[in-house]
């Protein structure tokens, strides 16, 4: 399949999503949970049996007490309290400032991989870039389902963003691979090796997508809430890094040659 | 002899009935009867090992609280910072079990100047209690009444004077009842020394009253009859039971270096986490099914041996968990849910290469080939996520990265589960298939 002369509508997915996303976060921003914020959380058990959740800044044992207190008397019977979480005002941007050095850290280790792996910098840099491409989506749909369900930025979140740079990279990996295969035993065209790899990979990354996305919406939809938004942000990430592997990272592999080979000539 | 692939066969499925076994809960019913299943209890000459083959769960699905303190250094001549917060954790750690909580973890750690002393109390439901056990300093100090008649004055006022008798002069203390009152109170024995002091000190206060004061409040002012030798003495204050018991506890653990600020607190109910882990259980069965009839319907018999690999995985998995141990938490769970969903990579992976590869070659060449191409961008692929989950591990416990216990357990089960399904993805598959090949050869001759 001539996969890549349908590359102006790869660039109209991935511009659309990517300006939808940014443009969310411009004028809604985030969601930030407690983790980075500080504050806190308290979760209580109505006596129907369903769960009542409270937000709140820092709170102190009498407030609690009150919040209790008028829980139990406007359901007239006894509330359980499930979950109580308190970070400090200071702990939150401690955290954050963690998390940042952690995505420092091993977002320069991938690319340092990617750039060994490679030795080559057209390969490397559309391998970085397309990462980049699935970072910003994830980060840029958590802006829209912030504004809408209340998705909330935290600490797992950033693990989720993480893990997904590592998979991204890993499914682009494959694809290249092909690529760099064949180049050992062909001189044909880029763009046209670059059709045979996408093909001959394409079933194996849907298949491997569908295996990820199935335990993943297991999680979703019976996993509980806790590690909801962190199952989610994980399905958009792997979604987001099949597609991009072969249509972001590839369709930017043919076109810097091309246009390599027309500023030379 | 036999041949190798059988032997390496009989490795694997050795392999994975002992796994199988581990995995296994404590006891179960099997057809209506209740099995038990025996502990690790291995000794080969001076060697033994030990281990009672449980999953260790994480306050998210056992309940529990995490409290996290500031340690207040602001006092503590610069140097001498680092000792006093060990002091700290070995206290806290004193006064935990003592209060007779199993299977707490105390950790200190240092941010940007700021030392925090991290508590992990599973199962603890009163969390209240817990941190006024923790966090009070139980600075015990006895001090004499000076009576000062400022010049000009003729009313007396009366200052305290501490004396060289403190907390640390402590052997023990124990909860009693007063004889007269009921009322409970706290026995103290003193060190031989601090006897001597004590002796010294009723012998000037004979007639008046000895202020005792912890944490810089006099909780009693008993008035001095004679002089006491015999170094014990008693504290009643106005305490409860439970105040009683837990001055108790902290007096024996001895009083805080510094003061301690909670910062943080993180409590699940137990319940609540065993809904968790109810629900992670289904989430995961469902979703392990799914994967292995999605192997089926698109590889046929291939898929098959793709499941049993699957199968091998997820028990060698759970083994690890239990051998290691892990605390397994809920991202923990999440992180082995996505290493089911990769590990299945590998195998299709190879399953595709070996579509192709059968074209143009016999089958067992086919396979041979395609192992071996694939296992490049296999394993170039998977280093990736293998950096990642390291440092979200961060196993050196650098200060500078995380190391909160959600992402941490995230990180283990990912990276037990990616280095895992490159040894069933590749070796067990691997040789299965030989097998199974070189058995449909055999019929077909």
């Amino acid at each position: 399949m001539k996969w890549m002369r349908y590359r102006w509508l790869y660039l109209l997915i991935s511009g659309t999503l990517l300006i939808s996303g940014i443009f969310s976060m411009i004028k809604w921003g985030f969601q930030v949970g407690i983790d980075f914020t500080g504050g806190s959380l308290l979760e209580y058990r109505l006596p129907d049996g369903s769960i009542k959740t409270f937000k709140e800044k820092s709170i102190d044992q009498s407030q609690k007490d009150e919040i209790k207190a008028n829980l139990e008397n406007e359901t007239g019977g006894e509330v359980t309290e499930i979950r109580f979480e308190n970070i400090g005002p200071t702990v939150g941007p401690e955290t954050l400032k963690r998390t940042i050095y952690a995505l420092i850290i091993s977002t320069s280790a991938i690319l340092l991989w990617v750039a060994y792996q490679f030795k080559n910098v057209k390969f490397g840099v559309s391998a970085t870039l397309a990462t980049l491409h699935d970072s910003l989506i994830l980060i840029g749909s958590f802006s829209i389902l912030g504004h809408f369900f209340g998705a909330e930025l935290d600490f797992l979140f950033v693990t989720a963003l993480l893990t997904i740079l590592s998979f991204s990279v890993h499914d682009t990996i494959v694809v290249f691979d092909r690529i760099r295969e064949m180049r050992k035993t062909n001189y044909g065209e880029l763009s046209e090796m670059a059709d045979s790899a996408v093909t001959e990979t394409m079933v194996r990354s849907i298949n491997n997508s569908f295996t990820i996305i199935f335990m993943l919406l297991a999680l979703i939809l019976l996993g509980g809430d806790t590690i909801k938004w962190f199952a989610v942000a994980l399905l958009i990430g792997t979604i987001s890094g099949t597609y991009s592997s072969p249509f972001v990272a590839v369709s930017l592999l043919v076109t810097w040659d091309e246009l390599s080979k027309r500023i030379k000539k | 002899m036999l041949a190798t692939p059988v032997r390496k066969f009989i490795f694997i499925v050795i392999l994975t009935l002992m796994a199988t076994l581990i995995s296994l809960p404590q006891s179960f019913y099997l057809f209506g009867k209740k099995v038990n299943r025996p502990n690790i209890d291995v000794k080969i000459g001076n060697i033994s090992f030990k281990r009672d083959i449980k999953m260790h769960l994480g306050l998210d699905l056992a309940g529990g609280s995490q409290l996290t303190f500031e340690a207040d250094m602001s006092k503590v001549p610069a140097g001498g910072q680092a000792d006093a917060l060990t002091g700290v954790r070995n206290i806290i750690e004193n006064r935990v079990n003592l209060f007779g909580i199993s299977e707490t973890t105390v950790q200190t750690s240092n941010f940007e100047g700021k030392d925090r002393i991290i508590v992990e109390l599973p199962g603890v439901s009163d969390t209240v209690s817990a941190i006024e056990l923790i966090g009070k300093t139980a600075q015990l100090s006895f001090a004499e009444i000076q009576e000062i008649t400022p010049e000009g004055e003729s009313t007396p006022s009366a200052t305290l004077v501490p004396t060289d008798l403190t907390g640390a002069d402590l052997q023990s203390a124990q909860v009693l009842f007063d004889r007269n009152t009921g009322s409970p109170a706290i026995s103290i024995q003193f060190t031989e020394e601090g006897g001597k002091k004590f002796a010294d000190i009723t012998s000037r206060n004979v007639g008046r009253e000895l202020p005792i004061i912890l944490d810089n409040q006099i909780i009693s002012a008993p008035t001095v009859q004679e002089q006491i030798t015999g170094g014990s003495a008693q504290i009643s204050g106005k305490f409860t039971v439970d105040e009683a018991k837990q001055l108790s506890i902290q007096l024996n653990a001895g009083a805080l270096p510094v003061p301690v600020n909670l910062i943080e607190q993180k409590t699940v109910e137990a319940t609540l986490g065993a809904m968790s882990v109810k629900q992670s259980i289904l989430a995961g069965a469902v979703g392990l099914v799914m994967v292995g009839i999605f192997m089926i319907v698109s590889y046929g018999t291939l898929g098959i041996v793709a499941d049993i690999g699957l199968f091998i995985f997820s028990v060698i998995s759970l083994a690890l968990y239990k051998l290691i141990p892990i605390t397994l938490t809920l991202p923990g769970i999440a992180g082995f849910m996505l290493s089911i969903g990769m590990a299945v990579d590998s195998n299709i992976l190879i399953f595709e290469r070996f579509k192709e590869e059968k074209l143009i070659r016999n089958i067992p060449d086919a396979l041979e080939v395609s192992f071996g191409r694939a296992w490049d961008s296999i394993r170039d692929a998977n280093v990736a996520t293998i950096i990642t989950s390291l440092i979200l591990m961060n196993p050196m416990d650098w200060d500078f990265l995380p190391s909160s216990g959600p992402v941490r357990g995230f990180a283990i089960t990912l990276l037990i589960g990616v280095v895992l399904s490159l040894f069933t993805g590749i070796y067990v598959s691997r040789n299965l298939l030989r097998l199974f090949i070189k058995e449909r050869k055999g019929k077909k001759k």
